[in-house]
């Protein structure tokens, strides 16, 4: 009787798990699904390549750099450091409609926002409005964590304090009188940065809560003056700042400044005549940087990239040529999948 | 010996303050002995407390880390958290604190928790009532306050414990019966002896009354040795001196049988007792497998300094213009500009150690831990494997070698109990070349014949008479065989019905019983042995009675046994049977030349045969030989070598009686077995201890030998004829001659090669001509190596261990296994790289010094081919794959240090870099290691010649170690650059149509990092979806369920503000990412550029250069 007890225990179970008989799809990569397989992820890729790449070719983009690099260039007299308060002008002419909504970017290049210092060279409590962090910010701010005077910097920190304050404005040439293409300002951040993640502190007048605190080494305005036209556009939450604190992944880059999508100009710019006017305060030679203005349009895959759509074109070719590849193997070493 | 007294001189000297003797004196129930007795050494004894814990309370935490952090893994992921704690690093010390805590606390509380049950286990053994004998009663304590001295009694069933002793037992004659279960295995029922002069104290008062010290060696922990003498102090008398022997010490951990009590005294408690000197863990070994990752392993952190380095240094190279270094909008600290640029540098050479360190993850122990701990559950639960008649399948000791079994090259096989059942039967007896055959033979059990002789000569001579009726009475009287008269004989042990229905004989040698049986089949019945007599009915049906003297038992080196007997008559009788090649040359009358000629046919038939011999003692050369033998057993030291002498001394000048012959059958399948191992390109050698004639039938019943074999002899006898070398030389000429004439037709010659245990130890033995040794050795392997099958045979168990280390020491080190069933097999178990033991006839040994133990050789097949094929393909796979994965995921941050001025910005988020091993792509792998079967297990059964496909580690070689590391630099450079078009100059942005809430806004790093980990994770999530052959429900749980987690677990990241982290950067990156269509067509694309090199490698392989598993699969 124990012995029987003894012996049933000793057994093992007789399930498909551990006799590891589980019932199971046995997919097997052969040339019959494979190479049918490869035509038609290859035709689809074609095809997907095609609409990318056609609705690439649509979108127009204007770009032009006013580092003032060049003596011809009218910025050439804003690139030396020590000129204040320069503007120089960008004329530029369309010959057909600028299809809109225009997007008007600024773009750096040879300027590493990616670095490792200065991305982590911020007080992110601060910036979500803690007071307590206006009083002392992070110690990853330093250099820019207190003046000389041991004041506070608010916003602290490098990435702050280099914000990108080249300004721009734009004028159509119309019978020879300067016409303003008003810029639309909001909604270039993202909604949750402007909405949830950075938060003004909720002291009213905004300027009182940084009583106390000096504003960056680098910046000609305090944080809470940075749009005086719209006072919701204001301290943390401006969406020119907001733009700036995304930090780029790549050391040449574009950030958005304005759309034009208001008034005469909201369906494009008309063909015609126009002129930037520049505030040029941004200095990028001292480290051989460049900048400029670019003007897009978008389509429904976003903006001008011809890589996509040729990369879709080619792997799909290739694709097809695999296939082909394939295909004469198999006609010639017979595959083993027919001999049985 | 030599050795064993240096080592004691050493031991004494180095063993410092406490005083070291070689032996122990004990003082029965702690009685001083009389003041006349020599002045002893106090010594101080453990208590028999049996302490297997390795923890306490106190010393858990601290002792199990400094355990864990030996390992060279951990402590290298500890250096990398200390060095995140210490430096500025790009990383916060959460993401390698986090996974090395993780494994260092699971590996606790595994640990943590074995070691509750051990100390629960040694709570209830410590705790467990004892009887000891106090001032003339018995009184009940605890096991663990037993001392060493306390005489106890222990009753019927009960378990010994500790060692004891034996004083006297309820029987008259002095004996108990006991069985070591649970020691060896052996089920049978051993006889155990109390001395004589302390026989008659039967109740706890007379033995409370006895005055008198042990003196014993210290403990060791052979199982099977014991020297000792007692010294009874009778009133005025000089004291008795006894000598002990392993006969009368009774092991901690055997039970009692058959004997209402006894009464016995310890010697050995706690941690001295055998028991737990036998506990001490084997030596471990290492797979092939380990070696290869750790080679593997060697090659990354080589590729992770270098990339260190190479950052390094072009990070200053870089920021020699001081643009570069300190552009205006990223200025330094003071305290950074102050520091000198050496440590500047060093730090930097630590933060990029840092950032790449993920390359060799802390997971892939675990996982492979985990893979090879629940992977070998299967072979336990294999029914396949699963001997009914036993009622055990197979068995587990290590998980380590998992692997191994799908690498055997070489199969190290015992004959008996392993290739044969050791399940023997009596064919035939010859005395003086007249043969004696008992019939009417049925399936193995024998019908009741005992009147029944069929003799081929019946002519009677008296001088034949009288040695027929000498033969019959030597086998029926020279045996250790016991009569069992019990109904609950364990159902193992065969036995057979008498006269009374339930007697049945019991041996540790079953060839013993095998015989005795014959013999009561030709008339001569073993009764009993009863107050040192044997009784035997004979033919006549009259009781002869012998008195047994003497027993000098069986050992291997031997290779004989004998017992002394005094007739009724008064004669002195010494009787021997053993081996024919120790018996004949200590024969010097009898009809050599005909037994021998007998002996060699039975042996070529494959029948175990045994000589027969005795010789007849005069008194006064019983005498002497009493003398010696007693002389040998008093002595202390060095026992077993003047026991060996007095034999050698007593057993000479034999009279040859016979011979018998025993076959012992093939193991069901045994031949099929072999075929199999043949075929998938085993070399199999059979190791046996056994006559050439009788070793070589049985290898061409298992078709290890086949007819067309070309036999190669290596034997004394060729030897003898020729010098050891011309033979050597002849036959590499042979085999290697064949070879160059065959060329490309290699298998149209198989040679199978015979060689014995002297002619081995020639081979082996350095020889004088200093340089002549080493060519022996290289020529002999040669020659082996061209051997389809190898027999060696007369071997002693190291000779056993010799060759197979031989073997395995070769140029090409092949993987080894080594199988038996018997003690004689575990040198050769534990030296093999696998060990596997027969769960056999003769005890357990085998079974618990092996890797793996199985019921039978053929389950071996299963072992071999299904278990270790998949086993080997399944953790090849998990380590190529690791460290794929892991390339895939670092190297991409080692490129993005290029576009970051080599600041050591992590590309992923924190949370990525920590979870990436641990969560996203963990259970995949690990669960594909554990069921994966790329073809079926009756394929693998059915074509033995797939087990080739996977010979000499083919998956971990390092072409295809290169071929999954580019692959992993290929996918790291797609991911990476394919980001880094979509994100360059161009406006790769969300356009708002996907979510209107937003409109166009930059994509930072964030998105960036995140975008190249989407497409990491499912790429190799896929790429082994791609490998894996056999879908189960789990296969598509573990892997859809992983890349659902990941979607989610970054919906949930970046859907929250974390309220306790000190930066948001995650926040909405995710689902903004996912708002862009040129993201997701970005990720289509990605991934599939990643996939397709693999699959058109697949595709066209298959096609052009199919493995035979592939071929297979049609």
């Amino acid at each position: 009787m124990m012995k029987e007890e003894l012996e049933t225990a000793n057994r093992p179970d007789n399930t498909a798990f551990t006799q590891q008989r589980l019932p199971a799809w046995q997919p097997m990569l052969s040339a019959g699904i494979v190479i049918p397989g490869f035509v038609l992820i290859g035709l689809a890729f074609i095809g997907i390549g095609v609409a990318l790449f056609i609705a690439s070719q649509n979108i127009t983009v204007l770009e032009r750099d006013y580092t003032g690099v060049e003596t011809v260039s009218d910025c050439y007299k804003c690139s030396n450091p020590s000129v204040k308060n320069c503007t120089c002008k960008l004329d530029f002419s369309l010959s057909n409609l600028f299809e809109g909504p225009v997007f008007f970017y600024y773009g750096l290049s040879n300027y590493f926002q990616s670095q490792r210092a200065y991305g982590a060279s911020k007080d992110e409590y601060q910036l979500s409005g803690d007071l307590d962090y206006f009083k002392t910010p992070n110690s990853a701010c330093s250099p820019y964590q207190y003046d000389a005077n041991n004041n506070p910097i608010v916003p602290c920190g490098s990435l702050a304090n280099s914000m990108f304050n080249d300004t721009f404005k734009l004028y159509q040439m119309v019978n020879g009188t300067k016409k303003l293409v008003p810029f639309d300002g909001k909604g270039i951040a993202w909604w949750t940065d402007y909405n949830i993640k950075y938060r003004n502190p909720s002291v009213t007048p905004l300027k009182n809560a940084f009583n106390g605190t000096v504003k960056p080494p680098f910046w000609s305005k305090p944080a809470y003056e940075l749009d005086t036209s719209d006072p919701s556009n204001n301290g943390f939450v401006n969406q020119d700042f907001l733009v700036w604190m995304r930090r780029a992944a790549l050391p040449d880059f574009r950030k958005l400044y304005r759309r034009i999508t208001e008034g005469d100009y909201a369906s494009g710019l008309p063909a015609g005549n126009y002129s930037l006017e520049i505030a040029y305060n941004y200095p990028v030679l001292s480290f051989g940087g460049r900048k400029k203005v670019v003007f897009s349009n978008v389509s429904w895959m976003g903006g001008k990239n011809q890589f996509l759509g040729i990369a879709y074109l080619v792997v799909g070719s290739l694709c097809v040529v695999m296939s082909m590849v394939m295909l004469i193997v198999y006609a010639k070493f017979k595959f083993p999948e027919d001999d049985k | 010996m030599d050795f064993s007294v240096l080592r004691n001189i050493i031991s004494r000297y180095c063993a410092g303050e406490e005083y070291w003797v070689d032996s122990r004196t004990v003082y029965i129930g702690h009685k001083e002995p009389p003041p006349g007795a020599e002045a002893y050494i106090p010594q101080r004894y453990p208590d028999n407390r049996i302490v297997s814990s390795k923890y306490t309370l106190w010393n858990f935490i601290p002792k199990n880390l400094f355990e864990q952090f030996r390992r060279i893994a951990n402590f290298y992921f500890l250096l990398i958290f200390l060095v995140q704690l210490i430096i500025d690093t790009p990383t916060s010390p959460v993401t390698s604190g986090l996974p090395l805590f993780f494994v260092i606390t699971v590996t606790a509380i595994k640990q943590g928790y074995e070691d509750w049950l051990r100390h629960k286990a040694d709570c209830s053994t410590n705790e467990c009532p004892v009887d000891v004998v106090q001032q003339g009663t018995v009184v009940r304590t605890q096991s663990s306050k037993l001392r060493v001295g306390d005489v106890v009694m222990v009753r019927e069933d009960e378990t010994f414990p500790c060692d004891l002793i034996l004083l006297s037992s309820s029987r008259d004659d002095g004996t108990c019966y006991v069985t070591t279960t649970s020691l060896d295995g052996e089920s049978s029922h051993k006889t155990y002896y109390a001395v004589p002069d302390t026989m008659a104290f039967k109740t706890e008062q007379e033995v409370d009354s006895l005055h008198a010290t042990i003196e014993c060696e210290q403990p060791q922990p052979d199982l099977y040795k014991f020297v000792g003498r007692i010294n009874i102090y009778k009133e005025r008398e000089d004291p008795l001196a006894r000598p002990l022997g392993a006969e009368n010490l009774l092991l901690r951990g055997a039970t009692l049988k058959n004997t209402e009590h006894i009464y016995a005294v310890a010697i050995y408690t706690g941690m001295d007792t055998k028991m737990a000197l036998n506990y001490q863990s084997k030596s471990q070994k290492r797979s092939a497998v380990e070696k290869s990752m750790n080679a593997f392993l060697i090659v990354y952190l080589c590729i992770l300094i270098s990339k260190a380095v190479i950052n390094t240094v072009l990070k200053y190279a870089w920021q020699c213009s001081p643009d570069r270094d300190e552009p205006w909008y990223n200025h330094r600290t003071e305290i950074d500009r102050g520091r000198h640029v050496v440590i500047r540098a060093f730090t930097d050479f630590l933060a990029f150690m840092v950032l790449f360190n993920y390359i060799i993850p802390v997971s892939m122990y675990v996982t492979v831990e985990m893979q090879k701990f629940l992977g070998s559950y299967f072979i336990a639960w294999d029914k396949d494997m699963y001997d009914e008649e036993l009622g055990e399948g197979a068995q587990v000791n290590t998980s380590d070698l998992n692997e191994e079994l799908g690498q055997v090259e070489y199969v190290f096989t015992d004959k008996t109990g392993t290739l044969t059942e050791n399940n023997m039967e009596f064919i035939e007896c010859c005395v003086d070349g007249h043969v004696y055959i008992p019939h009417a033979i049925c399936n193995g059990q024998i019908l009741s014949a005992a009147s029944s002789i069929d003799m081929i000569d019946s002519s009677p001579g008296g001088y034949r008479r009288e040695h027929e009726e000498l033969f019959f009475r030597a086998l029926c009287l020279c045996h250790t065989v016991q009569v069992k008269e019990e109904e609950t004989v364990d159902s193992i042990k065969r036995g057979i019905h008498q006269g009374k229905p339930t007697s049945f004989y019991i041996s540790s040698s079953p060839d013993e019983v095998a015989l005795v049986e014959g013999m009561k089949r030709l008339g001569y019945t073993y009764l009993r042995l009863k107050d040192s007599h044997m009784e035997i009915l004979n033919k006549d049906d009259e009781i002869e009675r012998f008195e047994l003297l003497h027993v000098l038992n069986f050992d291997s080196v031997r290779r004989r046994m004998s017992v002394i007997v005094k007739s009724s008559a008064g004669e002195y009788l010494l009787f021997c049977k053993g081996a024919d090649s120790s018996i004949f040359p200590r024969v010097v009358s009898g009809k050599v030349e005909q037994v021998r000629a007998r002996v060699e046919q039975n042996a070529v038939e494959g029948l175990r045969t045994l000589c027969v011999a005795y010789r007849s003692l005069s008194p006064a050369e019983y005498k002497e030989a009493c003398y010696q033998l007693s002389n040998a057993k008093l002595a202390l030291q060095d026992r077993e070598q003047r026991l060996a002498q007095a034999y050698d001394l007593i057993e000479r000048n034999f009279t040859l009686l016979g011979a018998t012959a025993v076959e012992d059958r093939l193991q069901e399948k045994a031949a099929d077995t072999i075929e199999s191992l043949h075929k998938a390109g085993m070399k199999v050698w059979v190791l046996t201890g056994d006559k050439m004639e009788t070793a070589a039938a049985t290898c061409y019943a298992s078709k290890l030998f086949r007819s067309s074999t070309q036999i190669l002899e290596l034997t004394k006898k060729r030897t003898e004829e020729q010098s050891l070398h011309d033979v050597l030389f002849d036959l590499s000429r042979t085999v290697l001659g064949q070879r160059s004439l065959s060329g490309l037709s290699v298998d149209c010659q198989d040679y199978g090669l015979i060689i014995d245990g002297a002619t081995l130890s020639a081979v082996l033995k350095p020889s004088p001509e200093s340089s002549g040794s080493g060519n022996y050795r290289e020529i002999f392997l040669e020659i082996c190596r061209n051997c389809s099958a190898v027999l060696c045979c007369r071997m002693a168990p190291l000779q056993k261990a010799q060759i197979v280390k031989l073997i395995k020491v070769s140029k090409e080190h092949p993987i080894t296994l080594a199988i038996g069933d018997g003690a004689n097999d575990v040198s050769m178990i534990l030296e093999a790289h696998v060990g596997i033991g027969i769960m056999g006839k003769e005890g357990r040994q085998a079974a618990r010094n092996s890797d793996y133990a199985i019921p039978k050789f053929k389950h071996l097949k299963k072992m071999l081919l299904v278990h270790g094929h998949f086993y080997y393909i399944r953790i090849a796979e998990l380590v190529q794959y690791f460290f794929y994965k892991n390339v895939c995921f670092i190297f991409p941050q080692f490129l993005y240090q290029f576009f970051c001025g080599f600041s050591q910005q992590p590309l992923y988020d924190t949370a990525y870099l920590t979870l990436y091993n641990i969560s996203f792509t963990s259970l995949p792998i690990l669960l594909y290691s554990l069921i994966e079967k790329h073809v079926s297990i009756e394929t693998l059964k059915r074509d033995p010649t797939l087990y080739r496909d996977v010979a000499k580690n083919s998956l971990l070689r390092w072409p295809v170690f290169l071929y999954w590391t580019c692959l992993g630099l290929f996918n790291a450079c797609i991911f990476f650059f394919g980001a880094y078009f979509l994100f360059d100059n161009t406006t790769f942005t969300s356009n708002g149509q996907l979510m209107t809430t937003n409109t166009q806004m930059m994509f930072g790093n964030w998105t960036f990092g995140t975008l190249v980990f989407t497409v990491l994770v499912f790429t190799v999530t896929l790429k082994l979806a791609l490998d894996t052959h056999h879908w189960t429900w789990i296969n598509h749980f573990v892997i859809w369920g992983s890349l659902l987690f990941y979607v989610i677990f970054s919906l949930l990241w970046g859907g929250i503000i974390w309220p306790f982290m000190n930066y948001q950067r995650m926040y909405y990156v995710f689902m903004q990412m996912l708002s862009s269509g040129p993201a997701w067509l970005g990720i289509i694309l990605l991934i599939t550029i990643s996939l397709l090199p693999d699959v058109v490698k697949k595709v066209l392989c298959r096609t052009l250069w199919p493995t035979a598993t592939e071929r297979a699969h049609r």
